[in-house]
């Protein structure tokens, strides 16, 4: 049962991310382009995803515990550091080369389109390699 | 490559994203954060760990089925850029997520949400960096990519 509540979660994650354009590289990287063949979207699924969570989050987290776990996961650490910033300005790079994010691109994967088995492959070498190359990353710093 | 503005398909995308986050952290106390939830994954801590990821990971990938039962439309997944560019691509956004700690989903809606300010300050900077990325692209170098 709780599996299956947490396939169904993420059966409508997926559906969002079809439905928003997500999925679709040539979309995100339109969105990207404000200077060409600019294709605003994305943004509407940005605000509409942030606004429902910022929402729920306000009734959820001020709940004692998860209702099917012991306690709320959430990072722990607070501080803005270089690594931070490079890591995020790299997957930036990444992102505007592909128009692929990870969120876009695992749910693309159930279309076993060649160019987001390609793109997923690339960036599961490239996560494994960097928690290999960086020794253990830490508790609380990934979201 | 044009592609249509779609914001009412896409304010409901991204609600039902934020339903998603919304349900995960309800039920299950964790961040629906996809650069998390594939890092866990792919680096299992335990098996009862490793047994919800793979769940909600079944779950997304499962959607393109659902959408097509639905709609009977596939879903449309259009590339104007080449393989080499999907693979440096794609390994740049692997490296680039594990030392940024997350991605628009982890940082730009679950960390924003909570006014985190390592994710605002991840945010601003990888929405700037792929925005620069797509104009020396396309308008520096002229698509040869």
């Amino acid at each position: 049962m709780r599996f299956l509540i947490i396939y169904a979660i993420g059966l409508i994650f997926g559906m969002g991310i079809i439905f928003g354009g997500m999925a679709n590289p040539a979309k995100v990287l339109n969105f990207f382009d404000i200077a060409g063949t600019w294709d605003p979207s994305l943004a509407f699924v940005m605000g509409g995803a942030l606004g429902v969570t910022a929402l729920g989050y306000r009734f959820v987290l001020r709940r004692p515990s998860p209702r099917l776990a012991e306690a709320f996961h959430l990072p722990t650490l607070m501080r803005v550091d270089p690594t931070l910033i490079a890591g995020s300005a790299a997957f930036g790079v990444g992102w505007g080369l592909a128009g692929f994010c990870p969120g876009g691109a695992l749910p693309a994967i159930g279309t076993l389109d060649a160019s987001v088995l390609i793109f997923t492959g690339a960036m599961i070498v490239g996560i494994i390699g960097a928690k290999l190359a960086k020794g253990r990353i830490p508790d609380g710093a990934t979201v | 490559m044009p592609t249509d503005f779609t914001p009412f398909a896409s304010l409901g995308g991204g609600i039902l994203i934020g339903i998603a986050s919304v349900l995960l952290m309800a039920n299950f106390g964790r961040v629906m954060g996809a650069t998390g939830i594939l890092a866990g994954f792919l680096m299992p801590t335990n098996r009862d760990d490793w047994a919800w990821r793979a769940s909600l990971l079944a779950g997304m990938v499962s959607a393109p089925a659902l959408y097509w039962l639905v709609s009977g439309q596939s879903v449309v997944v259009q590339v104007p850029v080449s393989t080499i560019a999907m693979i440096i691509g794609g390994l740049i956004v692997g490296v680039g997520v594990t030392f940024g700690g997350g991605c628009t989903s982890g940082h730009g809606v679950c960390g924003i949400a909570r006014l985190s300010p390592r994710s605002i300050v991840a945010t601003v900077v990888f929405m700037i960096a792929a925005v620069a990325t797509v104009y020396v692209t396309r308008h520096v170098i002229g698509g040869a990519i």
